[in-house]
């Protein structure tokens, strides 16, 4: 299927998830309201026609702009085609949905998108971190994140 | 039977109370035990916190992050995109190639370059390179793992004819920068094809010198068959790539099925796991995946020396590096599975955004799946089938 | 044996001081704990395996801490790490040495400028005695940082009473 077949029939199912889509890049995406992420993602592992069973990657994104995301990407074993999903949220609601019942790989990128970018994935079955030490403050790759001078007495910078 | 009011309630309703032939009940309880983060069979920094039921396993929570080196941060803070390379190298420190691989090739997607194509045959030899070497160190830890030393001094000692082939080409031996936007950082010295060919050559019988000292050794086999069986639709849903998705019968190769450099254009096949010695999927079935990946490799790189054409490795490299604004997402098939590197370009030389998805953390996160029911010490060799490197799982 | 072999006429008494003799036996057999973190692991075991062999120095390969002398250090210390590595050392009995293995572990290495969990030097938080450049170091440079170690302790002196408090760390 191509992108324009799978947005299609995302519309037709969710209309008002699909906020946005860009099909002329070289790899398209589509982007949906992050609240309504699990139900997409169920309908695209599911349906027959599209069966995106394997999930390649889920990372986070600070655009630097006042928006954070998560962006997955999907693929098909059964009918090899691909899609990328994006889900923006704001820093001041970072709030996306868990997939991890969807696929079982998303259980634990949604914990280093957590870990690193402070994006809250609701209804996840282990929201902690995962990289960083458990007390540690901040989230790292945010553009705007100030190494700490001291950690528990070791000097953090060189 | 014992007093209810003297014990807390919890005793005398315990479901897990073993009941003995004189009819008194045995308190039985589930000890938490901790494995790592220094553990000589962890493979690294890894810390497994077990519990268990007396020696069975209810279940294993990985904890990571003792190697977390902030790749990405790295990434993001270099002045262009050659620059990220060397780190991309400290990814999967077994196998350095072929995470280079895998980031030159997102990065000259994104620029749109058109490889010479003598690049490309040597690309696939070093990587088939790299991937027998990385294979042999899986080997060789794994075999002490499951106790036997022998295996890893004969795995090691084939490894460093190896890196002494790839210390003749550029210089290092186990983290290369090797692989650069658009070509190479050197071509190949002039008795580098002779000295391949002859290694090739004296490895096809090590492996079956490494089979008949390891794989088929019933000691062995009765210890990995039918342990830590992975289920194909777990392997799907978990994402596993790999020798652990093709040990568990399914048929998949990037370097077939998402095609990238010559690998078309040479005659090969990826090994699929058939249960031979237990069920489909088992450790035995990893094992014997790798054992035999390494087998074809060889066959692979013969077939790119026989066909290597003339050309400058050099003639590609942009002058400078500064693709459209725009992301993507390119995977190749590194030894432990499939590395992925979703870069987003924001149109000046420096990445936006470098995110790489790494085959053993995916790996990792379905270890509490395939060992809940097993015993501690199998544990520790379904751990090493895995075949973690924790540079790769921390980033 | 190779030292005292067929070397005396008769009667087989030789007089050296104590300092040499145990600092003979001591760098003869520094048990070495098992302990890699990153790269530089690989290429100490590769130093441990058939070609570069370091068995041969007497080091064999501990699980424990409390029944190593030496530590090599080999790798990148996170931050997270710091505090395990902190209680390995505090378990290892004296007399103990580190070899710090690799540029991560000498000063940070590639990581020192935007790495914010990487701990710049695992002498921040443990006392080091030998340190190997290199990125990862040939096994053939671990075997030189060995010889150093030994020539360190080849000079030390653990029975003279001694005003500084050498061991104390």
């Amino acid at each position: 299927m191509t992108a324009q077949e799978i947005l299609e029939s995302l519309k037709a199912k969710f209309g008002d998830a699909i906020l946005d889509a860009k099909l002329e890049a070289m790899q398209p995406w589509i982007s949906i309201a992050p609240d309504r992420m699990k139900d997409v993602a169920f309908f695209l592992r599911d349906d027959s026609f599209l069966q995106f069973d394997y999930m390649m990657c889920l990372s986070g994104v600070d655009y630097n702009d006042g928006r954070l995301g998560v962006v997955y990407h999907l693929f098909s074993m059964v009918h090899r085609h691909k899609i990328v999903l994006k889900a923006f949220c704001t820093k001041e609601n970072p709030h996306v949905r868990s997939v991890s019942s969807v696929w079982g790989t998303a259980n634990w990128h949604e914990r280093e998108v957590f870990d690193m970018y402070g994006i809250i994935i609701d209804e996840h079955p282990d929201l902690r971190r995962l990289l960083m030490p458990d007390d540690w403050e901040g989230h790292p790759l945010r553009k705007d994140y100030k190494v700490p001078e001291f950690y528990n007495g070791m000097k953090v910078p060189y | 039977m014992i007093e209810t009011k003297t014990l807390p309630t919890a005793y005398v309703t315990d479901p897990r109370a073993m009941r003995s032939s004189s009819g008194k009940t045995l308190r039985t309880d589930e000890m938490i035990i901790n494995m790592g983060p220094q553990h000589p069979s962890t493979h690294g920094v890894l810390r497994l916190e077990i519990v268990v039921d007396g020696e069975i396993i209810v279940d294993v929570i990985p904890h990571i992050g003792y190697l977390h080196r902030c790749f990405e941060k790295h990434a993001e803070h270099m002045t262009n995109y050659q620059q990220v390379i060397p780190y991309c190298d400290r990814l999967d420190y077994c196998a350095a190639i072929n995470d280079e691989h895998s980031y030159v090739l997102a990065v000259e997607r994104m620029l749109k370059i058109e490889l010479p194509e003598r690049v490309e045959y040597i690309r696939v030899i070093m990587a088939e390179l790299q991937r027998i070497a990385s294979h042999l160190i899986a080997v060789g830890t794994f075999g002490i793992d499951a106790g036997a030393f022998t295996p890893f001094l004969y795995a090691f000692h084939d490894r460093e004819l190896i890196l002494s082939l790839f210390e003749m080409t550029c210089g290092a031996r186990l983290l290369y920068n090797y692989f650069w936007i658009g070509g190479l950082s050197h071509d190949l010295p002039p008795q580098f094809v002779d000295k391949a060919k002859e290694f090739c050559t004296y490895f096809k019988p090590r492996i079956k010198e490494f089979n008949d000292l390891l794989t088929f050794n019933e000691i062995f086999v009765k210890r990995t068959a039918n342990v830590g069986v992975l289920p194909k639709d777990v392997a799907i849903n978990y994402a596993c790539s790999g020798p652990m998705l093709r040990a568990s019968g399914i048929n998949w190769d990037l370097r077939r099925d998402d095609p990238y450099s010559v690998y078309h254009k040479i005659e090969w096949e990826p090994k699929i796991g058939k249960g031979e010695m237990g069920t489909v999927g088992d450790v035995w079935d990893r094992h014997i995946v790798r054992m035999r990946e390494m087998e074809e490799s060889v066959k692979i790189i013969e077939q790119a020396l026989a066909a290597l054409p003339a050309g400058n490795v050099q003639a590609a490299i942009p002058k400078r590096i500064r693709p459209d604004a725009g992301e993507i997402y390119a995977r190749t098939e590194t030894p432990r599975g499939e590395l992925g590197f979703y870069i987003i370009s924001d149109g000046s030389g420096t990445p936006y955004r470098v995110k790489g998805r790494a085959p053993a953390f995916v790996n990792l996160s379905v270890l509490p799946d395939i060992s809940r029911g097993a015993m501690i010490a199998d544990l520790v060799l379904i751990a090493g089938s895995v075949d973690i490197v924790l540079g790769q799982v921390d980033r | 044996m190779g030292l005292l072999d067929q070397r005396f006429e008769n009667g087989n008494v030789f007089v050296t001081s104590l300092d040499n003799l145990l600092n003979w036996a001591r760098l003869s057999s520094l048990y070495q704990m098992q302990f890699g973190l990153a790269c530089c692991a690989i290429e100490m075991m590769a130093a441990s395996a058939s070609d570069f062999d370091i068995m041969r120095f007497g080091i064999i390969p501990r699980a424990t801490p409390r029944q190593a002398d030496v530590m090599f250090v080999a790798g990148t210390v996170t931050i997270k790490m710091a505090s395990r590595i902190k209680r390995l050392y505090d378990q290892m009995a004296e007399p103990r040495y580190i070899i710090s293995m690799g540029s991560c572990a000498n000063c940070g290495g590639p990581y020192w400028e935007h790495g914010y969990h990487v701990l710049k030097g695992v002498d921040r938080v443990i006392p080091v005695d030998v340190y190997v450049p290199g990125c990862p170091p040939r096994p053939e440079a671990l075997l030189e940082g060995i010889i150093k170690l030994q020539e360190k302790v080849r000079k030390e002196s653990l029975v003279k009473k001694s005003t500084e408090e050498k061991h104390k760390k």
